[in-house]
């Protein structure tokens, strides 16, 4: 079992409240920042090697030093507690387990930054655990680590949560704004950048839940100790969100590195496939990511061992690798029927997509009805290349990556099973059987 | 039993009020739009589980926004019911980790027991069925929200049951500013 830098605590009784979290070493972070210059805790998140754990895996200690900082203008953090991309749980894990490790956080960024007043947008959803926040950020104000002059520090925040109203659009950061500022989720055109013209045009940092979390334990071990876990550039410890057919699903915070296998076959992690069952595919990082065949997610195109870091999952490019994404690891048995699967993802983006741009929109609609009569028996072989050719088109084509991350699954999918799509053609009368499945040239009822 | 309806013209509760100056002064003085999505859910928990155009009118009023900009919002997001629902709206989670753990057979179970087809109510007005997109606790499917409490593990009769008795047995009212309902239990004990 590796370090648990996040969730070391997690199962302490009562450490959701400010005492016994204080007790247990939080909020130590702060007062290790208050001590430093705000482009000092800048720097140490830069060494670590942090790279956010919403999906993109930009550098979070960049991202952070491209804030524009004009005299006089108000600049803000918000925190992206949106967390809506399917297999994907672990933000609403860390928020209600340790409201209090996301709020040091916070303050430690939003000192880096030098905002004064910070946002946690959260979906709207998850509004038992904005309570959860809210208790927790006035028991913060009543310590004196929010609030006016913090610690006699002289710098000052105010810290508010704010739901969302149900719309996976709003994980899209200039969508999250628009949303807070009290409109529709419309992703912006960029540039400009949120890091020059953010909320209500000030200059703003959007950071996922995890990211701003792991600025605590970065701070307290200094950037240069943490970035020496995991591997190359994949430094730290992630949390996991594991669902599917498996044995033992749930949230997993590991040391990246973890070899695929391990993590899905040890006793210490997801405890194997359900049911005695064979693994069929697997989607590594949230329902985006390109879906891979059992062989290719265990190892990659050249026989290596998969290992849970950027680059290893990424190896091979969308050729015969994905993407570490999010960390909601999808595993699907041999019982799947991967164009039921996937015309269900296509279901899902065409929902959530919010409209604006017509390869999205139009687009997304496409996919999701060719994908219908494929999974239903109605399809023709031209159908598989048009659905190859829609998601193409989509991809690049977008104000947002919304668009990508609908055409990915739907490309992915044709490439890696394409002769189970052909077989939804040929033997549409198979096909449609409930519980039928292709597996070679076997069904299974 | 018929839905409930919103009375013509509303008013907020002065608890509603109270908390609607909260969080106005969450941010800036001039951006009071801001609060539009909290308000609607504040509207929407105290009439009657939804927001006819006369409460939507009324969010308008209390921010200061013209009518239009409170309509395009609450038709974007999915979680504001536009119609009259029954006392207990069951968001049923369809997307891909929940349908690989049984959320069809699900959606057939809460139709049969219920009487209620997706997207419509209960004969005996109790229950709404209404099917959404992940609701982000894929380790616990199938899954069922039910305003502010997750129902987990609903791949067993005994869930299932468990989650409608203990719905019957609950007596509608508003919930302000929302209600204490407790962690779902997947993550009591994880």
């Amino acid at each position: 079992m590796g370090r648990k830098l996040l969730t070391e605590h997690v199962n302490v009784e009562g450490i959701d409240t400010f005492a016994v979290y204080r007790k247990h070493g939080g909020y130590r972070a702060v007062e290790k920042a208050l001590k430093m210059t705000p482009d000092e805790v800048v720097e140490e998140v830069k060494k670590s090697g942090l790279r956010g754990r919403g999906g993109a895996g930009f550098p979070t200690g960049m991202k952070w030093s491209f804030l524009a900082k004009p005299e006089g203008v108000p600049r803000y953090l918000v925190c992206n507690a949106d967390e809506s991309e399917p297999g994907t749980f672990k933000d609403r894990y860390l928020m209600s387990k340790l409201p209090h490790l996301l709020i040091e956080g916070m303050i430690a960024g939003s000192y880096a930054l030098g905002a004064r007043t910070s946002y946690i947008y959260i979906r709207g959803e998850l509004l038992y655990v904005l309570r959860i926040l809210e208790k927790a950020i006035a028991e913060a104000y009543a310590a004196g680590f929010l609030g006016e002059n913090i610690l006699g520090s002289g710098y000052s925040l105010d810290l508010h949560v704010h739901p969302g109203g149900g719309a996976y659009i709003c994980g899209e950061e200039t969508a999250l704004l628009e949303s807070l500022e009290g409109k529709r989720g419309n992703p912006r055109n960029k540039p400009p950048f949120p890091a020059v013209q953010g909320l209500y045009a000030r200059p703003t940092v959007v950071n996922n839940v995890e990211s701003i979390a792991t600025v605590v334990p970065i701070l307290n071990m200094g950037g240069d100790e943490y970035a020496k876990i995991g591997v190359g550039r994949s430094t730290g410890t992630k949390l996991f969100s594991a669902c599917g057919h498996l044995n033992k699903p749930g949230i997993y915070e590991l040391e990246l590195g973890v070899p695929v296998e391990e993590f899905i076959y040890s006793d210490e992690y997801c405890g194997g496939i359900w049911k005695g069952r064979e693994l069929k595919a697997v989607v590594a990082g949230g329902s985006s990511v390109p879906i891979l065949p059992k062989e290719l997610i265990l190892k990659t195109a050249a026989g290596e061992p998969r290992l849970m870091t950027y680059e290893s999952l990424s190896d091979g490019g969308f050729v015969t690798g994905t993407m570490l994404g999010s960390g909601g690891f999808i595993a699907m048995d041999e019982t799947t029927c991967i164009v039921k699967n996937t015309w269900n993802f296509s279901r899902f983006y065409h929902h959530e997509s919010c409209g604006q741009c017509s390869p999205c929109r139009e687009g997304t609609g496409w996919l999701e009805k060719v994908l219908h009569r494929l999974e239903h028996g109605h399809g023709s072989m031209h159908d598989i290349d048009l659905i190859v050719s829609v998601a193409k088109q989509i991809e690049g084509n977008t104000i947002c990556p919304l668009g990508e991350a609908a055409a990915w699954p739907v490309a992915a999918a044709v490439r890696h099973f394409r002769d189970e799509f052909e077989w939804h053609v040929t033997h549409p009368k198979e096909a449609t059987q409930p519980g039928a499945v292709y597996r070679g040239n076997l069904v299974l009822a | 039993m018929e839905p409930t309806t919103a009375p013509a013209k509303p008013k907020f509760s002065p608890a509603a009020q109270a908390e609607i100056k909260r969080l106005l002064s969450h941010y800036p003085e001039d951006r009071k739009k801001s609060t539009l999505l909290p308000v609607l859910h504040i509207a929407q928990a105290e009439f009657g589980g939804w927001v006819s155009p006369e409460v939507q009118d009324l969010v308008a009023e209390t921010l200061g926004l013209r009518p239009i900009e409170v309509y395009e919002v609450s038709t974007f997001y999915t979680m504001f019911n536009l119609k009259p629902v029954g006392k207990h709206v069951l968001e049923i989670c369809r997307t891909g980790p929940c349908m690989l753990r049984g959320s069809d057979e699900l959606t057939a179970q809460l139709e049969r027991i219920t009487g209620a087809k997706v997207g419509g109510t209960s004969p005996d007005g109790h229950f709404t069925l209404k099917e959404v997109e992940c609701l982000a606790a894929c380790g616990f499917a199938p899954v069922v929200q039910v305003r502010e409490k997750y129902y987990e593990s609903l791949d067993t009769e005994e869930n299932v049951n468990a989650m409608l008795n203990e719905l019957r047995g609950l007596v509608h009212r508003p919930i302000l500013p929302w209600e204490e309902t407790g962690l779902p239990t997947s993550l009591q004990n994880n």
